[in-house]
């Protein structure tokens, strides 16, 4: 391999992912668009006939399809990232973290043959997928991102990256909420759940 | 054709979120449970470099690729909307490890599953559109 591929393909630095974010932000803006990922949700309601039916929906889609586009763009570019640019390693997460995952029924992968580390098998695995619990896990965790995002008017990519950025309070307001959401599913919810859904042997 | 620069950048959004490790289930976990540093860092440097951007933009009255004047909209100020709408995402994001950007990028991972995720998050959108009226703002 390439050594230029090489240099892509390791996990990057915190710094230089953040940077590149404020890049793609930067390049939206340039090009007359906005950095807001969860407004194509609405979009998709919208071009689903949703406007028919309630209002919210009522608007011009057209104006929206480079959102669109732009996240089309984010499928190839993950495909992209996992078939050429590949890390060597399973993401590297720290051990407290995956000493804690363990007591709930969740496995670190540490090797490559065990996972890449970007999603869990026991959620997300397909043979796992069509549990009853696992299904009611995904539709309720995705339930939730599409109607808070809504309520919210944005998601990390609107409200952290584009209305922090622009100094914007209702934005920090957001942010605190995402961490409150979080904070709560994360300490208190999210063991119950995933040791019921992953009874340990 | 002019669709083509907003491709090229959301597959640059697609491998930043992927090598970024943003876009993992356990970085999720780890940042809510405070125990790495990874993805705030993330967070703060775009926060931090997109602050610069935007305040130089908007002193040298920058424009877009066709000429305009780039606006930034102000958000309307309320605090249950953003509060409560925010915290209802929190709980959705520690589920899935995904937020809206990372939930397409790892559609192109092969994380079949999380195309059910996607889908339901539209159902959610659209149960806001129908129950709008009813909440605060």
């Amino acid at each position: 391999m390439s050594p230029i591929v090489d240099f892509i393909s390791q996990p990057w630095h915190w710094a230089v992912s953040g940077a590149m974010i404020s890049l793609v932000m930067v390049l939206l803006l340039w090009f007359g668009g906005e950095f807001g990922v969860s407004s194509n949700l609405r979009t998709m309601c919208a071009i689903g006939g949703a406007g028919n039916k309630y209002d919210f929906f009522k608007i011009n889609w057209k104006n929206q399809i480079w959102n669109l586009v732009f996240i089309g763009g984010a499928v190839i570019g993950g495909f992209i990232a996992t078939q050429f640019f590949a890390s060597p390693e399973p993401v590297q997460i720290s051990e407290s973290t995956s000493a804690y995952l363990e007591t709930i029924g969740i496995n670190t992968p540490q090797t490559m043959a065990e996972g890449t580390g970007y999603v869990p098998e026991e959620i997300f695995g397909l043979d796992r997928m069509f549990s009853i619990s696992n299904l009611l896990f995904l539709i309720v965790g995705g339930f939730l991102i599409g109607f808070g995002t809504r309520w919210a008017g944005g998601c990390t990519s609107g409200h952290a990256i584009s209305g922090l950025s622009n100094l914007q309070l209702p934005s920090l307001i957001a942010v605190i909420g995402f961490f409150i959401g979080g904070l709560i599913m994360t300490w208190l919810i999210l063991p119950q759940l995933l040791s019921s859904i992953n009874p340990i042997p | 054709m002019k669709f083509i620069k907003f491709l090229l950048t959301g597959i640059l959004f697609g491998i930043v979120m992927t090598k970024s490790e943003a876009v993992s289930w356990f970085r999720i976990q780890e940042m809510f449970r405070f125990e790495s540093f990874h993805m705030y860092g993330i967070i703060g440097t775009a926060v931090i470099l997109g602050a610069i951007f935007v305040a130089l933009i908007k002193r040298a009255k920058g424009k877009t690729i066709t000429g305009e004047p780039i606006k930034f909209n102000p958000k309307n100020m309320s605090i249950p909307r953003y509060l409560i709408g925010g915290s209802i995402f929190g709980l959705g994001w520690a589920m899935t490890g995904a937020c809206p950007g990372p939930m397409f990028t790892l559609l192109g991972h092969g994380v079949w599953a999380i195309l059910l995720v996607i889908l339901s998050s539209v159902l959610g959108t659209y149960f806001y559109g129908a129950v709008r009226s009813k909440l605060p703002h």
